[in-house]
């Protein structure tokens, strides 16, 4: 389980977190949605420490995580970046096995390569793809090579930073499918953040609305349409008119 | 008195900025040597960094060595005509490409070559996240991408140089012997008994600095690139820069240090 107990994230005068509490239950799927540039991206690199928070405390599992060793914490984590994030210098399969080919949890070469195919495969890729390079691939079999890097070392957690931009609607559908039958079939808990409600209704148990720096709603999927938030509802529609101001 | 404070003001700003930006380098480059140390060590991209810092800068090193060499020989042969010293050609060339010539056009060919290649590949992994997969794949972005490159410029440079040196006074004996009359052995056995073992372990020592400071240089704007194609093109421009003027600087402090009276 992950708790954020009032976490904050100032740039300069930019305040962009303003004191978020949220908890995201183990093996549930919690996807935050949000505007461009309220903070989402950021709220989920303070969790994994590549941001550090101004203030308030994030827990894992009941512990701070800055007080959590550090190789072992990353080791409980796979994330698919918005762009994939995939080394350009490395072949599909190292990329994949990235974390299996050095550290802790070094596997032999030729066993790496093998979860690598299976990992392709899993995700809808052919062994062949697998010793081609990042450049020679579209958009959308990077962000499966990316989802296949996230889940190779079997991560308890996972997250999903914007998976679907960039594609188009069918590819869009296919990468959703992909993630909720793969944390599902992992027990995975899985965060994702997405301005995409397609997105949103395929892969979210549970959705928390960021606006303003907090947490403007959360609940399950199923209350989503009936939140009677204005924030939410304006957001889910689409609508220019509402709270949310549309030229920011 | 308000536009003379304005104008204080903006001069404090600049040396303060100055300041802060010396001391975040130099805390830069002290973790990187702090990690050169300590394991994990990446042996892979330790011998890619070999093989693109040394291997590949070769042509460039050598061609600009070989004629400012000739030019070297020119130019000391036309100045020592004047005063009836053009037998100097080949202790001067010999000095002058060894002490000075040799090092610092490596340093500054390693700066326009590797310093910016490796600004702008840092820079660019980082504007696309990559460092940030790194970190999340639980591996140190400076042990991985900082510690092979500043490790292998350590070793690779001061070969350069050594490179550099020897072809930049071939390039004087050439232009020397087949150009301006000397005799080939004559030549040769002057450069040769001019030579101190102090000229050539300078030279080696000032290719090892400059190399460190060529690859810390690219290294430390790579990570600090700002975002979209402005933040990696100002990268790589500065890093260059500032790996050029280094250089310089510590050539001349460390001419002062080995040959000072």
């Amino acid at each position: 389980m992950i708790e954020l107990r009032d976490i904050h994230k100032n740039f300069g005068s930019n305040r962009v977190l303003r004191g978020v509490n949220l908890t995201i239950p183990k093996a549930e799927s919690m996807v935050i949605i949000g505007g461009s540039g309220t903070g989402k991206s950021v709220l989920l690199k303070c969790i994994l420490g590549l941001v550090q928070p101004t203030s308030g405390t994030i827990l894992l599992d009941g512990q701070d995580v800055k007080t959590a060793e550090r190789d072992a914490f990353l080791a409980r984590f796979g994330m698919l970046f918005q762009g994939g994030a995939l080394f350009d210098s490395l072949s599909v399969w190292q990329n994949v096995t990235f974390r299996l080919l050095r550290g802790s949890l070094k596997r032999p070469k030729a066993e790496a390569k093998e979860i690598a195919v299976e990992k392709l495969r899993r995700v809808g890729l052919s062994p062949d793809v697998a010793e081609l390079y990042p450049a020679e691939l579209s958009g959308g079999m990077q962000k499966r090579v990316g989802l296949a890097r996230a889940i190779a070392a079997e991560p308890e957690i996972i997250f999903f930073d914007e998976p679907t931009t960039g594609l188009d609607p069918i590819m869009a559908g296919v990468i959703n499918e992909l993630i909720r039958e793969i944390v599902t079939e992992m027990g995975a808990t899985a965060m994702t953040i997405t301005h995409d409600m397609s997105s949103v209704r395929a892969i979210a148990d549970k959705v928390a609305m960021l606006h303003d720096g907090i947490i403007q709603w959360t609940g399950p999927i199923s209350q989503l349409d009936d939140s009677g938030d204005p924030y939410l509802d304006q957001f889910i529609h689409g609508r220019a008119e509402g709270p949310i101001a549309a030229v920011r | 008195m308000t536009l003379a404070a304005g104008f204080l003001a903006r001069i404090g700003a600049t040396i303060l900025a100055v300041l802060a930006a010396i001391g975040r380098v130099t805390i830069y480059a002290a973790d990187a040597a702090s990690h050169m140390v300590r394991p994990p060590f990446y042996i892979r991209e330790f011998a890619h960094s070999l093989l693109t810092i040394g291997y590949f800068s070769l042509p460039v090193v050598g061609l600009t060595a070989l004629f400012t060499g000739g030019a070297l020989a020119l130019q000391i042969y036309a100045g020592g005509s004047r005063f009836s010293a053009e037998a100097v050609v080949p202790q001067i060339v010999a000095i002058g490409m060894v002490r000075e010539l040799g090092p610092v056009l490596v340093g500054l060919m390693i700066a326009a070559r590797v310093t910016s290649s490796i600004a702008a590949e840092i820079a660019t992994m980082k504007v696309t996240e990559q460092i940030d997969a790194l970190t999340t794949l639980s591996t140190h972005p400076m042990k991985y991408l900082t510690v092979p490159r500043v490790l292998a410029a350590l070793f690779v440079v001061p070969l350069l140089v050594g490179l550099g040196d020897i072809i930049g006074v071939m390039g004087g004996f050439l232009v020397g012997t087949e150009q301006l009359g000397f005799n080939r052995a004559t030549y040769l056995k002057n450069t040769v008994d001019f030579l101190e073992a102090i000229d050539i372990w300078s030279s080696l020592a000032k290719g090892a600095v400059f190399g460190f400071i060529a690859a810390v240089m690219g290294c430390y704007y790579g990570m600090a690139a700002g975002r979209g194609a402005q933040g990696v093109g100002r990268a790589t421009k500065s890093s260059v820069e500032a790996a050029a003027v280094l250089i310089l600087a510590a050539n001349f402090i460390l001419t002062s240090l080995f040959f000072s009276a």
